[in-house]
C-alpha cells in the first residue's frame, strides 16, 4: 500500500477566518490523509516553502474575506518555479468580494493555477470522495 | 587542602586558565598566556598552569581534575545543507550554532558540483545535512548525501538530521564508505517544529571524540581531564543556567549575552521570545528558547570592513580612517581620539549585531485594518543583558556601549529589550561558569551571580 497523500491547508493572505480550514482539515484527517495543517493567514511563499519541504500531494487553500484573487497574483508562477507544477491546487470559501456567480469566477481562479475552485458553502466531505480521491488517483498518488 | 577547580579556555590567541574555590565560591587565581595549539598545544598549557600554582599551591591533583573549552585551531568549523532557506536550511544552521560551531557555508536545495568543490576546498570539521519534514521530500537529502559521499578526504565526518524515510537510501549510499556518519533525529520533524537538540548533542559528541583529535587539542588530555565542548558552546551553556537557575536557586529569567570578540560578535538569547500582544502572526520558523548567532562581518580588529561601512552614514571623530587602520594592524585604543573611534565601533558592532538576533515586527494592511506580523523572537520583555568580551569589558564606557543593545523609540518594528538591567562579564568566566555547570551546576550559578557586575 502507498502511503496517505499529503495534504496542506490554510487560509491565504491575511484572511484570519480559521474555521472552515479546520473543519477542511478535520474531514481530510477523518478521511485518512497526512494533513499539514497551516491555520489563518498563510502567505503564498510559505504554502510554496511547505509544499517544497513536506513533499505535498495537494494544497486545500481557503479565503472567506474575499481578496483572494489579490493575495494569489504571482502565486502560479512561484509554485511553478519552486517545481510544484504537477501538485492539485483546489481553493474554496468566499473567492470575491458580496455575492457572485461561482461559475463566473472559476476561469479567473483557474487561470492563477487552480484545479478546481469551489462556491461558498461546499461540502468538504462530498469534495473528498468525488474529487480530490479521483484526482489523486489519476495523478497515481493514491 | 581547599577545593579548586581548574577551568580552561584554549582559544585562538590566548589560552585561559580560571582557578575557582568551590567551597568560598570564589575566583582564586587566573591566567592568561599565549595559545600554542599550532605547535603543541601542552606548552602554553604547562605555561599557564606553572603561574597558577606559583599563585595558588594547587598541582597535579587539580590539573587531572581540570575540565576545557576550546575554540583553538580555527574553532569547530562546519557546513550545513538543507532544502529550503526558510525551512530545513535555517534549522540546520540553528543546531549547528547553537552546539557551539562556526558555520562556514550555509547550503539550501540540491547541491551543485561547483557548491560541493567549494565545500571540499573549505574542508569542513563536519558536513551537516538536513531536507525534508519526516515523511516529506526525501529528494534533495538522498541527492546532496550522494554528493557529500563522492568527496575526498577532506571531508570526514557527517551528520545526518533529515527525514528519517531517507535514511535508509542515504545509509546505502555510504555503505562502503570511509566517512565517519551519524545519524540523528530530523531538525525538522513537521513544519514549524524545530527539534535541534538531538542534534546539538551528536555534533558536541563529535567534537569531544574526533575532532579534538584531529586538531591535536586533544593532547592536553596528558595534563587535563577532557576537553569538553566549544567555547561558545559554553558560554550558552553559561547563559542558560544564569537564566534558568538550578533546582531551588532561582535564575535571573530570560536574558541576553553579547559576546563581541575581534573577528565576531555572538549573541546569545535565552527567552521563548513569544509575541507581546496575543493578536500578533507568527511567521516563518519558530525559533529555538536558546538561540545563538554570530556576526562573522562584526569584528573590531579583523572584520572591520563591514563596519566603516555602517559608518558612512553617521559622524566620525577626527582621523578616524587613520585610526581605524591601526585598530586592524592590532594597536589598543590609548589617545582620547582613538578611545573615541573604538567607542563609535564599539556601539555600532553592538547596535547590529543585536538588531539581526532580535525578532522584527511587520504591520500587514488587509481589508479589517492592521496586522501585525512578528518574524523571529520578541525580546522586548527581558531584563538582564550581559557584555562580555575585550572591547566590551575593557571598555571606559561599558554602559553606553551595552545601552545600543537596547530598544529604539526611532525603530519599534526591532524588538529589542525594553528597559533591561545591564551586566558586565568583569572576570571574564562565563565560560568558565558553562564548564562548571556540566558538573556542580549549582556553585557555577553562585560564582556567576558573584561575578557578573551590575553597572
Ligand atoms: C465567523 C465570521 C467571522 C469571524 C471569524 C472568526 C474566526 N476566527 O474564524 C470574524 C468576526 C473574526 C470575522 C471577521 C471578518 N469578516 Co467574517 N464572517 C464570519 C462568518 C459569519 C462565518 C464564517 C465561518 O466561520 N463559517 C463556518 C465555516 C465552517 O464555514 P466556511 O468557512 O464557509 O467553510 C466551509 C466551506 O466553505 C468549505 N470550505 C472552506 N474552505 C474550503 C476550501 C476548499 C478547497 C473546499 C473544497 C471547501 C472549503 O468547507 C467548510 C466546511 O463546510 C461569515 C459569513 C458566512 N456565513 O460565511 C462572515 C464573512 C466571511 N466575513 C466577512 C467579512 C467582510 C469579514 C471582515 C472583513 C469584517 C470586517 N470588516 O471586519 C473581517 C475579516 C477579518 C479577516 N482579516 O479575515 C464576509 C466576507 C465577504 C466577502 N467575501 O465578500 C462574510 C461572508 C460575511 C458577509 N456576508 O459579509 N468574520
Amino acid at each position: 500500500m502507498k502511503k496517505a497523500p499529503t495534504i496542506i491547508t490554510g487560509t491565504v493572505g491575511v484572511d484570519a477566518h480559521v474555521i472552515g480550514t479546520k473543519v477542511v482539515s478535520r474531514a481530510l484527517r477523518d478521511a485518512g490523509f497526512n494533513v499539514v495543517e497551516l491555520g489563518m493567514q498563510v502567505s503564498p511563499e510559505e504554502f510554496i516553502n511547505v509544499a517544497q519541504e513536506t513533499n505535498a500531494d495537494a494544497i486545500l487553500m481557503s479565503s472567506l474575506y474575499g481578496m483572494a484573487e489579490l493575495d494569489l497574483k504571482e502565486f502560479n508562477e512561484k509554485r511553478r518555479e519552486a517545481g510544484l507544477g504537477d501538485m492539485l491546487l483546489y481553493i474554496g470559501g468566499n473567492l470575491v468580494i458580496g455575492r457572485y456567480d461561482p461559475k463566473e469566477v472559476e476561469p479567473r481562479f483557474k487561470k492563477l493555477g487552480f484545479d478546481r475552485v469551489y462556491p461558498p458553502e461546499t461540502d468538504i466531505v462530498a469534495v473528498i470522495d468525488s474529487d480530490l480521491k479521483k484526482d489523486l488517483k489519476t495523478k497515481g498518488k493514491m | 587542602m581547599d577545593d579548586i577547580r581548574l577551568l580552561i579556555d584554549f582559544g585562538s590567541t590566548f589560552t585561559k586558565v580560571v582557578a575557582v574555590d568551590l567551597d568560598k565560591v570564589e575566583v582564586v587565581a587566573t591566567a592568561r598566556v599565549p595559545s600554542t595549539v599550532e605547535s603543541d598545544i601542552t606548552v602554553g598549557l604547562g605555561e599557564a598552569l606553572k603561574k597558577i600554582e606559583e599563585n595558588t599551591g594547587i598541582g597535579d591533583l587539580e590539573e587531572r581534575e581540570a575540565l576545557a573549552c576550546s575554540s583553538a585551531a580555527g574553532g569547530l568549523r562546519m557546513v550545513c545543507a538543507g532544502f529550503v532557506p526558510e525551512l530545513t536550511s535555517k534549522a540546520a544552521n540553528l543546531a549547528a550554532l547553537g552546539a557551539g560551531a562556526k558555520v562556514i557555508g550555509c547550503y539550501s536545495h540540491k547541491l551543485t558540483q561547483q557548491e560541493i568543490e567549494e565545500i571540499e576546498a573549505a574542508s569542513p570539521d563536519i558536513v551537516l545535512l538536513s531536507g525534508g519534514t519526516d515523511g516529506g521530500d526525501e529528494q534533495v537529502i538522498i541527492h546532496n548525501a550522494s554528493m557529500v559521499s563522492r568527496t575526498g578526504r577532506a571531508i570526514s565526518n557527517v551528520i545526518i538530521a533529515g527525514n528519517k524515510t531517507a535514511c535508509d537510501e542515504i545509509r546505502a549510499i555510504f555503505r562502503d564508505n570511509s566517512k565517519n556518519v551519524l545519524y540523528t533525529s530530523n531538525v525538522m520533524p513537521e513544519i514549524g517544529v524545530l527539534d535541534v537538540a538531538p542534534c546539538n548533542k551528536e555534533i558536541r559528541d563529535l567534537f569531544m571524540r574526533n575532532i579534538i583529535e584531529a586538531k591535536g587539542i586533544a593532547r592536553a588530555k596528558a595534563i587535563i581531564k577532557d576537553v569538553i565542548m566549544p567555547t561558545p558552546s559554553a558560554v550558552l551553556e553559561a547563559a542558560r543556567l544564569i537564566a534558568d537557575g538550578y533546582g531551588d536557586a532561582g535564575g535571573f529569567g530570560d536574558l541576553i549575552v553579547i559576546d563581541v570578540g575581534g573577528a565576531t560578535t555572538d549573541v546569545h538569547s535565552i527567552a521563548q521570545g513569544k509575541p507581546a500582544r496575543p493578536d500578533t502572526i507568527i511567521a516563518g520558523l519558530h525559533e529555538p528558547y536558546e538561540k545563538r548567532t554570530v556576526e562573522g562581518d562584526l569584528g573590531l580588529r579583523y572584520n572591520l570592513d563591514r563596519l566603516l561601512e555602517l559608518v558612512k552614514e553617521r559622524e566620525t571623530p577626527p582621523n578616524f580612517d587613520a585610526i581605524v587602520k591601526g585598530f586592524h594592524e592590532g594597536k589598543l585604543p590609548q589617545t582620547g581620539e582613538e578611545k573615541a573611534c573604538h567607542l563609535l565601533l564599539s556601539c555600532l558592532t553592538m547596535e547590529v549585531a543585536v538588531s539581526r538576533h532580535a525578532g522584527r515586527i511587520e504591520v500587514v494592511y488587509g481589508p479589517t485594518g492592521e496586522t501585525l506580523v512578528q518574524h523571529g523572537k520578541d525580546l522586548t520583555h527581558i531584563k538582564t543583558v550581559i557584555g562580555t568580551g575585550g572591547p566590551v569589558v575593557f571598555s571606559g564606557n561599558r554602559r553606553e556601549i551595552l545601552e545600543h543593545a537596547l530598544f529604539r523609540e526611532d525603530n519599534p518594528f526591532v524588538l529589542k529589550p525594553r528597559d533591561p538591567d545591564l551586566y558586565i562579564d568583569e572576570q571574564y568566566i562565563l565560560y568558565a561558569v558553562g564548564l562548571l555547570s556540566q558538573v556542580e551546576p549549582e556553585k557555577a550559578l553562585n560564582l556567576a551571580r558573584k561575578y557578573l557586575k551590575r553597572i
